[in-house]
């Protein structure tokens, strides 16, 4: 086990797959010659040079359409969005193209893509720069979403989404870039639709991912030391979501609180909610809560996006409630 | 083969794509076709001259919605075109594409795109591949000139002139984005002009002359091949019909339609053929070919199975079951 930075695990799978296959190329705005606006892909073009490494002039839906028509005939390019606030330019490429390809040309035609970057709130980078896209992308059949939260996660899944045949969502939490965490020296991927247990615990479920996985984990410590222990599932992968290791869960707590970094209307969030009553309906003791962004644009004033945001208070509470500790 | 032979050719490839089209129009007037049905008739010559100015099944080629002709030109096998119109599982797409979404692989056709502008950067991203694998491939994207006011045909025509691409773009100037006219959607009435804000030729011709579409696409094709970039070729053509079955064209006047099919490129090419010596029986007998194809078609989709729900569900992810 070697320590990596998330950024650092994420460049680590681009350099492996990019030495392993030929047909995976980088592109994006100032990918290259700049090394990356978050420094993720730094040092790759000097690794592998400017046909691999392709800075593009600020045009998503360009770069986004020119990637999808590249992995139609055989590459599988990797497509940088600086923040995915900028994907909504190229909504048309991803959602109308890349997610259809495959189902309208009758299965001739794979689509082995990946579209990455950073979403979620960063610091004070008010409204237009702080969206969570979780909930767009992983409203569209055909397209799958992963988001992991450690870096050995960040590593491991953008492995296997470089190596999937169909386009995949690659969210990365903007805030978490500088986390440290320990990644196997051999190499790992980590398979589509597989959650892990992150924290084990007894009396109430938390599911999370993104910042708020670490959120998360600091709300269970808090409330470890009032004799809650809660249990946290990181999903990794949006879609397909991991169900059973999420219901297992709830079998054994009875409780479950789903804390996420999207507003609360859809999404994922709800969506893990709703299959949880549905699924796990005779094991729960209490309603299904939900921690979530609070229903506005995010404010620029920072104690006011600290309102904002999921916090270990708002979660410690929710799991209170769910475990009748508070009212 | 002779020019003469040639162009005899092109006239059945022509008409082939007329009268799968004129019968597409009866079969959805009888309800046996759903959903948009756009017809490329009037537009026959732009289809069939460019596919015979590129290497079939070697360079790739990417349409609109408006796709039953460049889908046919390239050689695609008018059974399954008439089936995925049908809806039906021996279609070209299973029946999950219908009218707006043929495609066609082994002939390099890569598909009817039904979001208007949206396939030009995809089209830029074939022609990207090329490069990327030293192959000397050529692109063709079609479009009409509706698309050259949205974002999609700015991004891709920049990104191709900047990187030197080898893509021909294609405009299909029929006149009308769906029902207004060029005059109230450009403030520019060459739709050719606009390629020297993107570093590459811009030229105009005529679409009624079938050869001259294919000995100017060929030149351009020629041109991206050699590595000499991409260009924009403005075709000024007129569609006969409606911009779909729906729409029956109100916004033009029948005095203008009649003086356009003056220059329908069917009757242009027969008179051209006539005058060259072809007799008339000759023509009748292609006529007649073509109406055995037709009918064979026709026969194939009623006949076949309907596309399957297993297609349905099978064809959403290739990595397996998603959800």
């Amino acid at each position: 086990m070697r320590t990596l930075r998330y950024r650092e695990a994420l460049r680590e799978a681009m350099f492996e797959e990019m030495r392993r296959d030929e047909t995976v190329f980088l592109m994006g705005e100032e990918v290259g010659f700049y090394q990356g606006a978050y420094k993720v892909s730094e040092g790759l073009l000097d690794a592998f040079g400017q046909r691999r490494v392709i800075d593009t002039p600020i045009a998503e839906n360009g770069f986004a359409g020119v990637g999808i028509g590249a992995a139609m005939v055989g590459l599988r390019p990797v497509i940088e969005f600086m923040t995915w606030n900028f994907s909504f330019v190229a909504f048309d490429q991803i959602i109308s193209n890349a997610a259809k390809v495959y189902q309208m040309s009758g299965g001739k035609i794979p689509l082995p893509i990946v579209f990455r970057g950073p979403t979620g709130a960063a610091k004070q980078v008010a409204s237009q720069h702080s969206h969570s896209v979780d909930p767009f992308y992983t409203n569209i059949p055909g397209l799958w979403v992963g988001f992991p939260s450690t870096p050995r996660d960040a590593k491991g899944m953008l492995k296997t989404a470089i190596r999937t045949d169909d386009p995949v969502i690659f969210l990365e939490g903007e805030t978490i870039y500088n986390v440290k965490g320990e990644v196997p020296d051999e190499e790992e991927l980590i398979p589509l639709g597989k959650a892990r247990v992150a924290r084990e615990g007894k009396d109430c479920t938390v599911v999370a991912w993104g910042r708020p996985y670490y959120t998360a984990l600091s709300a269970a410590e808090l409330l470890e030391k009032e004799g809650i222990e809660c249990e946290v599932i990181d999903p990794r992968w949006l879609r397909p979501l991991d169900m059973n290791t999420i219901i297992d869960s709830v079998s054994k707590t009875n409780r479950c609180v789903v804390v996420h970094e999207h507003w609360a209307y859809g999404g994922p969030g709800a969506e893990i909610a709703d299959r949880v009553q549905r699924d796990g309906f005779d094991h729960l003791d209490a309603p299904i809560l939900r921690v979530s962004n609070l229903d506005m644009p995010m404010p620029y004033a920072s104690h006011l996006e600290e309102l904002c945001l999921p916090t270990v208070e708002r979660i410690a509470r929710a799991v209170r409630q769910v475990c009748y500790r508070e009212g | 083969m002779d020019q003469t032979g040639e162009l005899e050719k092109f006239y059945r490839s022509m008409l082939l794509i007329r009268r799968f089209e004129e019968e597409a129009a009866r079969a959805y007037a009888r309800g046996k076709i759903g959903g948009f049905l756009h017809l490329y008739i009037g537009q026959e010559a732009i289809a069939v001259g460019a596919a015979a100015a590129i290497r079939i099944g070697y360079d790739y080629v990417f349409q609109t919605y408006r796709d039953h002709g460049t889908a046919l030109a390239l050689g695609m096998d008018p059974k399954a075109g008439m089936a995925e119109l049908y809806g039906k599982d021996t279609g070209c797409a299973r029946g999950l594409g219908g009218s707006m979404h043929f495609f066609d692989v082994e002939h390099g056709f890569l598909g009817g795109w039904a979001v208007v502008g949206g396939h030009i950067p995809v089209a830029v991203g074939a022609a990207f591949k090329a490069r990327y694998a030293e192959e000397d491939r050529v692109t063709l994207c079609f479009f009409g000139e509706g698309a050259t006011n949205i974002g999609g045909f700015h991004e891709g025509l920049s990104l191709a002139g900047l990187w030197k691409l080898p893509v021909v773009f294609i405009c299909e100037n029929n006149e009308y984005a769906m029902g207004t006219p060029l005059k109230r959607t450009s403030p520019v009435t060459d739709i050719a002009v606009k390629a020297d804000g993107y570093g590459m030729p811009g030229e105009v011709l005529h679409g009624h002359d079938v050869q001259e579409v294919r000995s100017r696409v060929a030149a351009a094709v020629e041109r991206a091949r050699s590595g000499g970039g991409p260009s924009l070729l403005e075709i000024k053509t007129y569609r006969f019909r409606g911009h779909s079955m729906s729409d029956p064209g109100k916004y033009r006047t029948p005095e203008e339609l009649e003086e356009r099919k003056k220059r329908d490129p069917l009757l242009v090419t027969r008179q051209t053929l006539l005058s060259g010596g072809v007799d008339e029986a000759r023509l009748e007998r292609i006529a007649e070919e073509v109406e055995a194809v037709i009918a064979e078609a026709i026969t194939f989709a009623e006949e076949s199975e309907p596309a399957k729900e297993e297609s349905m569900h099978r064809f959403v992810y290739a990595a397996g079951e998603g959800g």
